[in-house]
C-alpha cells in the first residue's frame, strides 16, 4: 500500500467506500495492473486497534454507544411512511446501523452468508411463469436482476473461498451429499469449511422441524468452524461462540471482514493506496454528462476540499449512500412515483423480519450469550421454489432460523417486556430474568418487494454536516409482504410445541402496520440504483455498469431489484466479483458500454 | 423523614432536600450480610453526582429504582450504582448529543419517525425532573421521591403513556430515555459505575467479559457453570485518554 501523500498523482481507479464491495472491487483491480486508489470517509479499523480485547466486546461502547457505525452527527437521512408525510431525520441509530472506517459494516456484520437462487434473481420471470402476469400487482414493481444463478455461480464459489465460509452443500457438481438445504441450487464446490456446530436452541429446532417433515440445514456462516486461509492468504481462527459478531469486530479474526480476508492482502500492494476521513462529495463528470472525471471530496483530517482524477470510478459506500452519492451528482434520472419514470432512487426496498419467542421449562437453559452470528439452523420450506404462492396469495418467502447468535444483557433487557407485559418493576424483572435463562428467538427473515410509492429521493429541508441535502426514504410496510409474514409465522406455533415450548409469543407484522424506525430490524437495505435490462427501469446494465456513465460501476445492495428471504451480503459479494471479472475481461480492453442501451 | 416535603419546603430550597433519604425504606431494611469494611469508594451511596444537582439526582434515584426495583431477584438500581452510572454518562459525547443528529429545524410527527427534540440526554433529564417534581407537588403535595412507591409507579405509568408532558418534553420520551439509561446502567460493565459488583450479571446469569464458549456451545440445556467476570483493568473509561480513543 502506499500512504496518501506517496500516492500516484492520477490513480487508474477511484474506489469511493472501503466496505465489502469496495474491497473486493480494489483487489480485482489492482489483480488487473491498476492503480487504485480507495476513499474512505471513516477512520482505519483493524483487529489490533478496534477488536482488541475487552474493548471489542464492551457492550456499552459498542451497540450502546455506537462505536463501529455511522456518525449521524455527520450525516444522516429523513424518513417517513408515505408520501403525503413530512420526512423527518432518523436522529438516532435503531432501525439500521450502517457502518463507517474501514471495512464499513463488514467489520460489524454477523455472518449470515447466503447465496441467492435462481428464483431471486428472476423473481419477475418466474412469478408470471408460474402464477400469470396478472398474479403480480400493479403497483408492485417486480424485476429480474438480468444474471443467472449459473451465471453467478462461480462468483458465489469464490466469495465463500474469500470469506472462509463454513456450511453444508447439499448437491455438488450435481452430487447429492443427503446433507444441508436441500432446496439451495447446485454448487460448483463444498463449502470451504464445515459447518458450525448447533447450539443447544438451534438443535432443539433442527429436531422438532425434522419431527414436523421440514427440512433443516445448518445456516452457512462467514465465522470460521476451523483455521483457515484464503485464496488471498490471509488467516482466520476458529470461532470460540463469543457472541459479539453482530454489531462488533471479532476479536479473534474468526469472522469474516474486509479488514480480516482482504485487506491484509491489499495493504501488500503498491498499487493500492487507501485515503481514510475522506468525505465523498460528488462524482464529478465532464461537459458530455457521460463520463466520470473523478471525484470531489471533504479531507476531514484538514478540512479541506480537494478532487481526484481517475479513468473508472467504483461507487461502493453502501445502499443508502450509492443512492445518495448518484442524486447529488446528478448522474441517471431521480425517479418520480406520480409518472414512475426516472431510475435513482427506484425500487428501494428492506427486509422483513420478525422475532418470534419460544420458552422452554425451567431446567432447561439456553444461555443466550453463547452464539456466532452466522450459526444456527435454518429451514426454507416457505423460501423455496416449489412452495405454492398461488395458494397462498403473496410473492416472496422466508426462512424461519433459530440464529442464536450472543444476546448481552442491555439488549436484553431493553427489550424484554411490552405486548401487554410491564416493561418495567418488579414483575418485568422476573419475566425477564427467566426470558433471558430459558427462551430463545425464532426468526421469520422474509423479502420486501418494490413498490410505485417507496422510493428514495432528496430531502428538501435537512443536510448534512457538509451543506448537501441529506436522502429522503418513504418506506412502509406494503399488504403483500404483510400476508408473506404472517403466514410463514403461523407455522411456527406448530414447530414451537414439537420443541416442547411451555410458552409461545408468535409475532408477526400487522395488517396497516408502518415502518418504525425506532426499533432494530436489520441493515439489510436494498435498491435504489438497480441492475436489470432495460434503462427505463433500471439504472445499471447486469454488470452493474451506469447506463448514464459507462466508466461508473455501482456496487452493493443497491442493484437488488427486490429484497430476498436471505441476507444480502453473499449476493453483494458475488455480484461485485462479478461485475470486476467482466470490467477485466471486458470494459478494460475496450472502455464503453458493456451492453447497448 | 417522616412527613413528605411540603410546596412550601420545595419551593424553601435545596436544603431541606438533603434530609430525605437516598435508598427506600424496603432498600434500607435489607440486611447486608457482607462484612462491615472501611467506607468503600466504590459504594454507589458514597457518590456525589456532578452533573445532576440534589434534587434532581435524588429525584434519578427514587425514579431508577421503580423502574429496576430490588426484589427477590436482586439488588436494584440504586444499589447497583444506576444513578452514578447516568450521572458519569452525562459527561460524555453521549451525554451532550454528540451521537445524534441535532441539525435544525425540529419538528414533531409520528412516534414511528423517532426522536425528534432539539435536546441531548442532559437537555432532556433537565428539562424534565423539575417539572415531574412541580407534577408531583401540584397533584400529591409532595416530590416525587417521598410519594409511596405505587403514587411513584402510578406517576410513571404516566410518563410512559404519554399522559404526562413536560413543557415540550412528551412523558414517554423522557421515560424512554430513563428506562434505557437505567437498563444500560443495571447490566454495563461496573467500571461504567453501574452494576455494582457485577451484581446485575449475576441476576441475569450473564458471565461477562468471559467470552468464549468453546466447550459451551451445546450442553443439552445445562446452566452454564461460571459466575461473571468483569473487564480486565483498562484506562478508565472517563478519562481523557480513553476518551480521546474514541472516534470523534
Ligand atoms: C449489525 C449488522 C449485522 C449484519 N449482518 C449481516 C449478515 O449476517 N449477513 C449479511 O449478509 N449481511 C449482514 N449485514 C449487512 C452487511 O453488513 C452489508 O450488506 C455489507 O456490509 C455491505 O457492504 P458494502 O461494501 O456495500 O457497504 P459497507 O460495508 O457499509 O461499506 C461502505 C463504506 O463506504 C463508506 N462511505 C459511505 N459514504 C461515503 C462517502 N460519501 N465517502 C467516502 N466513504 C463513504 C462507509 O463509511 C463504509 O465504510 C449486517 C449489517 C449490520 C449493520
Ligand atoms: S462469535 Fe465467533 S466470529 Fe463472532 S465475534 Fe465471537 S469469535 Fe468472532
Amino acid at each position: 500500500m502506499t500512504d496518501d501523500t506517496s500516492r500516484p498523482a492520477r490513480p487508474d481507479v477511484l474506489i469511493i467506500g472501503g466496505g465489502w464491495a469496495g474491497s473486493i472491487m480494489a483487489k480485482e483491480l489492482t489483480e488487473a495492473g491498476l492503480n487504485v486508489t480507495m476513499l474512505e470517509r471513516g477512520h482505519d479499523h483493524s483487529t489490533a486497534v478496534e477488536g482488541t480485547y475487552p474493548a471489542s466486546i464492551d457492550e456499552l461502547r459498542g451497540v450502546a454507544r455506537k462505536r463501529l457505525f455511522q456518525k449521524l452527527s455527520r450525516t444522516s437521512l429523513t424518513i417517513r411512511n408515505r408520501p403525503d408525510q413530512t420526512a423527518l431525520p432518523y436522529r438516532q441509530l435503531a432501525a439500521f446501523l450502517p457502518g463507517e472506517g474501514v471495512g464499513g459494516a463488514g467489520l460489524h456484520w454477523s455472518g449470515c452468508h447466503f447465496r441467492a437462487t435462481e428464483d431471486d434473481l428472476r423473481l419477475r420471470s418466474v412469478t408470471a411463469e408460474r402464477y400469470g402476469e396478472n398474479f403480480i400487482p400493479e403497483d408492485m414493481h417486480l424485476q429480474d436482476y438480468g444474471v443467472s444463478y449459473e451465471e453467478l455461480e462461480p462468483f458465489f464459489d469464490k466469495a465463500e473461498k474469500v470469506f472462509g465460509t463454513s456450511g453444508e452443500a447439499s448437491s455438488v457438481r450435481g452430487q447429492k451429499t443427503g446433507k444441508g438445504n436441500i432446496f439451495a441450487p447446485d454448487r460448483s464446490d463444498h463449502f470451504p469449511l464445515p459447518p458450525m456446530a448447533d447450539t443447544f436452541s438451534a438443535s432443539v429446532f433442527r429436531a422438532a422441524t425434522t419431527d414436523t417433515g421440514y427440512h433443516p440445514f445448518s445456516m452457512p456462516a462467514a465465522n470460521a468452524s476451523q483455521p483457515y486461509t484464503n485464496p488471498y492468504g490471509c488467516q482466520m481462527g476458529p470461532c470460540n461462540f463469543c457472541g459479539y459478531c453482530s454489531g462488533y469486530a471479532c476479536y479473534l479474526y474468526s469472522k469474516a471482514s474486509p479488514n480480516v480476508n482482504i485487506l491484509p492482502a491489499l495493504r501488500r500492494d503498491r498499487r493500492f493506496t487507501l485515503i481514510t476521513e475522506a468525505q465523498v462529495l460528488e462524482i464529478m463528470l465532464d461537459d458530455t454528462r457521460k463520463k466520470a472525471t473523478g471525484v470531489r471530496y471533504v479531507d476531514l483530517k484538514t478540512r479541506s476540499e480537494k478532487t481526484l482524477e481517475a479513468d473508472l470510478v467504483i461507487l461502493s459506500a453502501f445502499q443508502l449512500h450509492n443512492v445518495h452519492l448518484m442524486l447529488v451528482s446528478g448522474i441517471g434520472t431521480p425517479y418520480n412515483p406520480v409518472t414512475r419514470t426516472g431510475t435513482i432512487g427506484r425500487n428501494f426496498t428492506y427486509q422483513t423480519i420478525t422475532s418470534s419467542r419460544i420458552w422452554l421449562p425451567e431446567d432447561r437453559f439456553t444461555n443466550q450469550f453463547v452464539g456466532a452470528g452466522g450459526a444456527g439452523v435454518a429451514i426454507d420450506d416457505f423460501n423455496q421454489p416449489s412452495f405454492d404462492r398461488g395458494k397462498a396469495g403473496f410473492i416472496g418467502g422466508s426462512p424461519i432460523w433459530v440464529n442464536q447468535s450472543g444476546l448481552k444483557p442491555i439488549a436484553a433487557a431493553q427489550s424484554s417486556g411490552g405486548k401487554e407485559a410491564p416493561r418495567w418493576g418488579s414483575t418485568y424483572k422476573s419475566a425477564m430474568i427467566d426470558q433471558y435463562r430459558h427462551s430463545f428467538a425464532i426468526d421469520a427473515h422474509g423479502s420486501n418487494m418494490a413498490y410505485r410509492d417507496v422510493y428514495l429521493d432528496l430531502d428538501p429541508t435537512w443536510t448534512n454536516a457538509y451543506g448537501q441535502p441529506m436522502l429522503r426514504m418513504t418506506f412502509t410496510w406494503k399488504d403483500n409482504d404483510i400476508r408473506m409474514n404472517q403466514h410463514v409465522v403461523s407455522h411456527i406455533g406448530e414447530i414451537a410445541q414439537a420443541m416442547g415450548a411451555t410458552r409461545t409469543s408468535l409475532n408477526s407484522l400487522q395488517p396497516g402496520q408502518s415502518f418504525d424506525s425506532r426499533v432494530y430490524q436489520t441493515t439489510h437495505l436494498n435498491g435504489g440504483v438497480i441492475m436489470g435490462e432495460n434503462p427505463k427501469t433500471s439504472a445499471l446494465n447486469r454488470y452493474l455498469q451506469s447506463w448514464d456513465v459507462p466508466n461508473l460501476f455501482v456496487i452493493g445492495s443497491s442493484a437488488f431489484p427486490q429484497g430476498m428471504g436471505y441476507n444480502p451480503t453473499g449476493l453483494v459479494a458475488a455480484l461485485a466479483y462479478w461485475s470486476a471479472h467482466h470490467i477485466r475481461r471486458t470494459y478494460l480492453r475496450n472502455p464503453g458500454p458493456m451492453v447497448s442501451a | 423523614m417522616s412527613a413528605p416535603l411540603s410546596r412550601r419546603g420545595f419551593m424553601g430550597g435545596a436544603a431541606s432536600l438533603s434530609s430525605i433519604p437516598l435508598l427506600s425504606h424496603a432498600a434500607q431494611a435489607e440486611p447486608d450480610s457482607r462484612p462491615q469494611k472501611t467506607p468503600d469508594a466504590s459504594d454507589p451511596a458514597q457518590y456525589r453526582p456532578t452533573f445532576f444537582n440534589q434534587e434532581e439526582y435524588l429525584f434519578l434515584c427514587h425514579a431508577c429504582e421503580r423502574i429496576f426495583p430490588q426484589d427477590e431477584n436482586g439488588p436494584g438500581a440504586q444499589a447497583l450504582g444506576v444513578p452514578r452510572f447516568i450521572d458519569r454518562q452525562m459527561n460524555t459525547p453521549y451525554g451532550f448529543g454528540d451521537l445524534w443528529y441535532m441539525k435544525p429545524p425540529f419538528q414533531e410527527g409520528p412516534p414511528e419517525l423517532g426522536y425528534q427534540l432539539p435536546y441531548s440526554p442532559r437537555d432532556l433529564y433537565r428539562g424534565a425532573i423539575t417539572p415531574i417534581n412541580t407534577h408531583c407537588l401540584m397533584v400529591h403535595d409532595a416530590l416525587f421521591a417521598v410519594l409511596p412507591p405505587e403514587q411513584q409507579d402510578a406517576v410513571l405509568r404516566d410518563m410512559e403513556s404519554n399522559r404526562l408532558r413536560f413543557n415540550d418534553i412528551p412523558g414517554a420520551t423522557f421515560f424512554e430515555q430513563l428506562r434505557t439509561n437505567t437498563l444500560e446502567g443495571a447490566f454495563s460493565d461496573p467500571a461504567y459505575g453501574g452494576n455494582h459488583g457485577m451484581e446485575g450479571w449475576k441476576m441475569m446469569g450473564f458471565p461477562g467479559a468471559r467470552a468464549d464458549f468453546m466447550d459451551w456451545i451445546n450442553q443439552d440445556g445445562a446452566p452454564y457453570p461460571f459466575g461473571p467476570i468483569g473487564m480486565p483493568p483498562r484506562p478508565d473509561p472517563y478519562s481523557p485518554a480513553f476518551q480521546n480513543d474514541e472516534e470523534s
